[in-house]
């Protein structure tokens, strides 16, 4: 079919064009420029000569990160958290998003209210604060992973989902005497691999990018997970920036290099991971654009 | 729907207690893999929300809830009258503005223009630069800001510089604070906010289209006539959910651009409450703050809500 195009409409698909491109420039360069500065000198850095390419490339500022005995260990902190709170995660959601997805459960629409009414109401931070404190919780790995549990979007997503299944299949096997746990395991798990594989990921990105919850729950360093080092890091740094050129402390051992390899080997996962997130997430977004 | 045989998850409907008990006696195990969730549910979500009470106390932890003494609204009136207090407030609501004004347009815009393109690898690789910075954390996100805006080494500085001009510490002025805010926050979500436009964008049937053009209606007056509707009901959507948020900015973001010399602009409620509540220990007063926070949220829903159901028949429930 041919479409025939005025010279107005030619303009804006070119200038449409144009200013996509810029946009997505404008989100490529700041990133572009971290990674180069992470490949350069010091002292390119400080004289401001680095844009999109490295300057004096060197491996200088990775191989400090690797001898990061402080970064490693949030590092290992982090995969660790990723792991362990993913892995409640799914095992709470899934159980709970189960029974409340059969239509024909007593009390569902009163269970769901209560869950939901938790999303529009929040309970403020200060007395869950203390509720994790009373719970000996403070200072614990479990801080950080216990709390947010089952979170509640990630919750109407799956019996949303859930919701979508043909029910003779369950009742089927529970002619043939399967209990309810093993089709939720056997049965509805195995066809839900979609909604599964996008909370999974919605629950680990978000382990691995948060820092506020360290931050209120963790005061024992050893016990800091990687964005909380970042935030210290990048904190401080922004504190020294003020004072930089008014004294001239030494600025041939300014750690802004080692900030920025520190910053791209902490992006690392999630780049890595992108190709599936980008899949995934779409779907997922676009469920949660469905109203129930 | 024919059923063979009678399945024992559905029983005939009996009304009252007797039947209700049948019922869960029957399906016990559904009821039973409901547990760990509503555990949780009461414990962390409910406990908290009741233990909000010490808004309306003198609350000492060594004493907990029960034993601390009541204050009836002190909390509450010292937050409305002390002047320090009501800047946290204007500064959220203020932040919170400039998100709708700027930011809540910017993915519906990236969405239509999305949709214009006509070529689908530069569509998709538009699409995949801009998802990206979505998946950043903030810290990351701070620290590209960081690289750019940084006074010594920043790169827009050095642009500043080369041009004759001096260099700003844009990172440790209140009057760029909120800029920075919004403009990040704009950096880092808006292809993704963009999503849920462009699934609204796909969901018009082509047949209007086509009608349209039969009927001579230019590409404007197809985004006008059809386009726009279409979308109105996200559109609605997602704005009654931001009006629902206007007291929460997450202090995820705003935590980490934040410094002593930018509180006047944008210490806000929930960053306020972390330094005051969980450093300073006064749980009373940012109890009160958060429960503030979350009455004016709800019923800020229920009304927007309300409202656009009126206007434009749509709402969240």
């Amino acid at each position: 079919m041919a479409i025939k195009r005025s010279p107005g409409e030619k303009i804006f698909d070119v200038l449409n064009v144009i200013f996509l491109a810029i946009a997505s420039l404008l989100v490529v360069i700041p990133v572009v420029h971290v990674i180069a500065g992470s490949f350069s000198s010091t002292q390119a850095l400080i004289q401001n000569k680095v844009f999109l390419l490295p300057v004096d490339f060197n491996l200088d500022n990775y191989q400090l990160v690797i001898q990061n005995k402080t970064f490693w260990n949030t590092f290992k902190n982090s995969v660790l958290l990723v792991i362990v709170g993913t892995a409640i995660n799914m095992v709470m959601t899934l159980v709970t998003a189960y029974p409340l997805s059969k239509s024909y459960l007593r009390g569902r629409k009163f269970l769901i209210l209560a869950f939901v009414f938790t999303m529009i109401f929040h309970a403020p931070l200060i007395p869950t604060y203390i509720l994790i404190r009373n719970l000996g919780m403070l200072d614990t790995f479990w801080a950080l992973v216990v709390p947010p549990a089952i979170g509640m979007f990630n919750l109407i997503l799956c019996i949303t989902f859930f919701r979508s299944l043909p029910e003779e299949l369950f009742e089927a096997a529970r002619v043939d005497g399967m209990s309810e746990y093993r089709i939720l395991w056997q049965i509805a798990v195995p066809i839900s691999m979609p909604i599964i594989v996008t909370l999974l990921l919605f629950y680990a990105v978000n382990h691995w990018n948060s820092y506020f919850n360290a931050l209120i729950y963790i005061t024992n360093r050893k016990l800091y997970p990687l964005q909380l080092y970042l935030y210290h890091l990048l904190a401080e740094a922004n504190a020294i920036d003020n004072y930089r050129g008014v004294t001239t402390v030494d600025l041939d051992t300014s750690p802004q290099g080692l900030q920025l390899a520190t910053i791209v080997v902490a992006t690392l996962p999630i780049v890595i991971i992108y190709p599936f997130l980008q899949k995934h997430f779409i779907k997922g977004a676009m469920l949660g654009s469905l109203k129930e | 729907m024919d059923r063979v045989t009678p399945m024992p998850a559905k029983p005939e409907k009996k009304s009252g207690p007797a039947g209700f008990l049948k019922f869960v006696a029957r399906n016990r195990a559904l009821y039973i893999m409901l547990i760990p969730g509503l555990a949780y549910l009461i414990i962390f979500k409910y406990i908290p929300l009741a233990g909000s009470v010490i808004a309306f106390q003198d609350f000492n932890i060594f004493k907990g809830v029960w034993h601390s003494p009541w204050a009836g609204f002190k909390w509450f009136e010292q937050f409305f009258t002390y002047p320090q207090l009501r800047r946290l407030l204007l500064n959220t609501i203020i932040i919170s503005f400039y998100q709708i004004l700027f930011a809540f347009p910017a993915p519906i815009l990236l969405a239509l223009l999305l949709n214009e393109l006509r070529s689908m690898i530069f569509k998709r690789t538009v699409q995949t630069i801009v998802y990206l910075p979505h998946f950043f954390s903030w810290t990351i996100v701070f620290g590209f800001t960081y690289m750019l805006l940084s006074v010594q080494t920043g790169l827009l500085n050095g642009l500043i510089e080369s041009l004759g001009f001096e260099r700003i510490n844009f990172l440790q002025k209140a009057e760029y604070f909120r800029t920075i805010i919004v403009g990040t926050g704009i950096w880092k979500e808006t292809g993704w906010s963009a999503i849920i436009f462009l699934a609204a964008l796909a969901g018009i049937s082509p047949t209007l289209y086509e009608a349209a053009k039969i009927d001579g209606a230019n590409r404007f007056r197809q985004l006008w006539h059809i386009t726009l509707p279409g979308i109105m009901p996200a559109v609605v959507i997602m704005l009654l959910l931001k009006i629902g948020n206007i007291l929460d900015l997450g202090a995820e973001q705003i935590y980490m651009f934040l410094n002593e010399l930018t509180y006047k602009t944008g210490d806000v409620l929930d960053t306020y409450t972390y330094r005051i509540g969980i450093l300073g220990g006064q749980y009373s007063l940012t109890t009160a703050i958060g429960l503030f926070k979350s009455v004016v949220g709800f019923l800020l829903m229920v009304i927007a809500n309300r409202l656009s159901k009126k206007i434009t028949g749509e709402g969240l429930y």
